[in-house]
């Protein structure tokens, strides 16, 4: 074969690849959008779950994974900015920042149920919060944690050494250097990389599994203590633990659809703030 | 002359102290500003080190809640291939079944996203154009945040049946479907990494083999994507790490069978269904309580060991860079 053919083959191939995960994100939206967009109504969307959750709506799952995402950026946001500005800003060369490094990447690879594991064992035994909102939210703000601390490493990184220079050149300490010279630059960024992690947690099933979410509450959680109702869990629930799966299915169908929704959401409300404050800063 | 008056009051600054600087701050100013800034500086240190404290906390509490679990079952019982605690005849505790499980869905997960992972990072990286690679990012990162348990449900409905239908069987929730399910899952953590590993070998390879008469193709497979390798297996053991710990795809699509495998068509139970099935029914400090958490420590150090060795590759691949 001629070296021109053989390229051109090659190349196709691999172009191949690419449109194959097109094609399975495609199938993968168009799908849970086609059969999922006949189950919305205002009355999905606000109202309980009725008749052993073959009609009525997902209220109370949306509002507990509200309240869930809230208490793990409550957690894990500040946490992992303080974590990255020590990383970026004063951690020095050495092997406790070697350390720190590697237990980063290595919780960022921990699998969520051993995360869950782990939650039931520290917050809901030890620290006797029970299966609660505060219990699950602390677990996911745990698994967030990492990926926080990365983001916020990366929006760090990319404020230019001399505005620190500037400010340290005009005898500011390190911290009023850092406060007024890097974090005003930084935060757009940071914030961009944490909601992009608070996404993937709203959408994690098995962390929660055993610390707070409830199978069906006919009520709305009233206090961080009280059991809740989540998407993720919800459209679990519908997908293997109920007699009825014709009946169930547009629901949880509906369910899949609105909790796409939220993440994409989410997804999209970070490129905004990036494009945002990218167009601010010129 | 009126140019004579003394320099120090006609300057708008403040006149020099003693110890030779402008401004009327007194000495104790500046103790309480460099205490201030080693107090913020130990706030930061006391946040950065957090990481290690989770990470080691992980580890002791699952080492002391899976302890226990050996003074009612032996050692050699983890050792066996059944896992059923339940059993009203015997219950047995072993680890056999489970874990060929949880490899038998990796690997055929890895089998499938690695061929197709790599094609689609060679092309982000050396093929496409400009435009194409800003429609294709966002839509992997897209892939990468698409709920597991959303997956698993697409599993159930989608290709549960299609399996069924290709092999002629009662129903499709075996260990293929979680495969499939599992590769979608890892294939964005695959793509990404290998991209980044490709698009960082330096120019200068390339071009020394397009000048010694190598085509565009021959230079990709033969010189770019060897020297990217370390990087790219780095990123294909991270996607494993990512498949061994994936719950509820496999929790929903497997099957979950307690029986060991035979076939990629058997229902296989993973240890991390295991433990998601298990854990909300068991009596709280039980044998079979503590037996969850040894599943969970040895899944722990699974997912270490991977993630290490990726790590100590890719630590490597950037010191021969450098």
């Amino acid at each position: 074969m001629k070296k021109q053919t053989v390229e051109t083959l090659g190349f196709n191939l691999f172009r191949l690849g690419s449109v194959f995960v097109v094609l399975i994100l495609g199938a993968i939206l168009f799908d849970i959008f086609y059969k999922g967009i006949g189950a919305i109504s205002w009355e999905f969307l606000t109202a309980e779950p009725r008749m052993g959750m073959t009609e009525g709506g997902i209220f109370p799952a949306i509002v507990g994974t509200l309240y869930i995402t809230l208490i793990t950026a409550l957690f894990s946001v500040p946490l992992g900015m303080f974590a990255a500005i020590y990383l970026n800003e004063y951690a020095r060369q050495g092997k406790i920042t070697r350390i720190i490094r590697l237990s980063i990447r290595n919780l960022s690879g921990v699998p969520s149920i051993v995360y869950g594991l782990f939650g039931v064992a520290l917050f809901v035994r030890v620290l006797h919060l029970g299966t609660s909102i505060l219990s699950a939210g602390l677990t996911l703000g745990l698994l967030t944690l990492p990926w926080t601390i990365t983001a916020s490493e990366e929006a760090l990184k990319t404020v230019p050494k001399s505005y620190r220079d500037g400010a340290l050149a005009l005898g500011a300490t390190k911290w009023q250097a850092i406060r007024t010279n890097v974090l005003p630059y930084a935060i757009p960024g940071m914030l961009t990389g944490t909601i992009l992690g608070l996404a993937r947690a709203a959408g994690e099933t098995a962390p929660i599994l055993f610390t707070g979410v409830a199978f069906f509450l006919p009520f709305l959680p009233d206090s961080p203590l009280s059991q809740f109702m989540a998407l993720p869990y919800h459209l679990y629930v519908l997908a293997t633990q109920h007699h009825d799966v014709e009946k169930v299915m547009p629901l949880a169908y509906g369910t899949a659809l609105v909790l796409i929704a939220f993440v994409v959401g989410l997804n999209l409300a970070a490129v905004i703030i990036r494009y945002h404050f990218r167009k601010k800063r010129g | 002359m009126p140019g004579m008056v003394s320099k120090a009051n006609k300057s708008p600054l403040p006149p020099f102290n003693k110890r030779g600087m402008r401004g009327d701050f007194k000495p104790g100013r500046f103790r309480w500003q460099k205490a201030k800034e080693r107090l913020i500086a130990s706030f930061f240190f006391f946040n950065g080190m957090v990481s290690i404290i989770i990470l080691a906390g992980i580890f002791s509490l699952l080492f002391s809640e899976g302890l226990p679990a050996f003074k009612e079952i032996h050692f050699s019982d983890f050792l066996q291939s059944t896992w059923n605690p339940t059993s009203y005849v015997k219950a047995t505790y072993g680890l056999g079944a489970i874990m060929v499980s949880t490899l038998m869905v990796t690997f055929g997960a890895l089998l499938i996203a690695v061929p197709v992972g790599l094609a689609c990072a060679a092309y982000l990286a050396e093929i496409a154009s400009p435009r194409v690679r800003e429609v294709l990012k966002p839509i992997i990162e897209i892939l990468a945040g698409i709920p597991s348990v959303v997956l698993g449900f697409l599993g159930i409905v989608v290709v549960n049946p299609l399996i069924a239908r290709a092999f002629g069987i009662p129903n499709g929730l075996n260990a293929l479907n979680g495969c499939i399910l599992l590769a979608i899952m890892s294939l964005p953590t695959i793509i990404s990494l290998s991209e980044d590993a490709i698009a960082a070998v330096p120019k200068t390879h390339k071009d020394a083999s397009l000048a010694l008469g190598a085509s565009r193709w021959q230079t990709l497979v033969r010189v770019t994507i060897p020297s990217a390798l370390s990087g790219i297996i780095a990123s294909i053991m991270l996607g494993m790490g990512r498949a061994i710990g994936e719950t509820m795809t496999v929790l929903m699509a497997t099957g979950n069978a307690q029986a060991m495998p035979h076939s990629f068509l058997d229902a296989v139970r993973t240890m991390t269904a295991t433990i998601a099935i298990e854990l909300g029914e068991v009596p709280f400090g039980s044998a079979h309580y503590h037996a969850l958490f040894v599943i969970g420590f040895v899944l722990f150090v699974m997912t270490f060991l991977v993630n290490l060795v990726s790590d100590i590759i890719l630590q490597k691949y950037q010191e021969v860079e450098q």
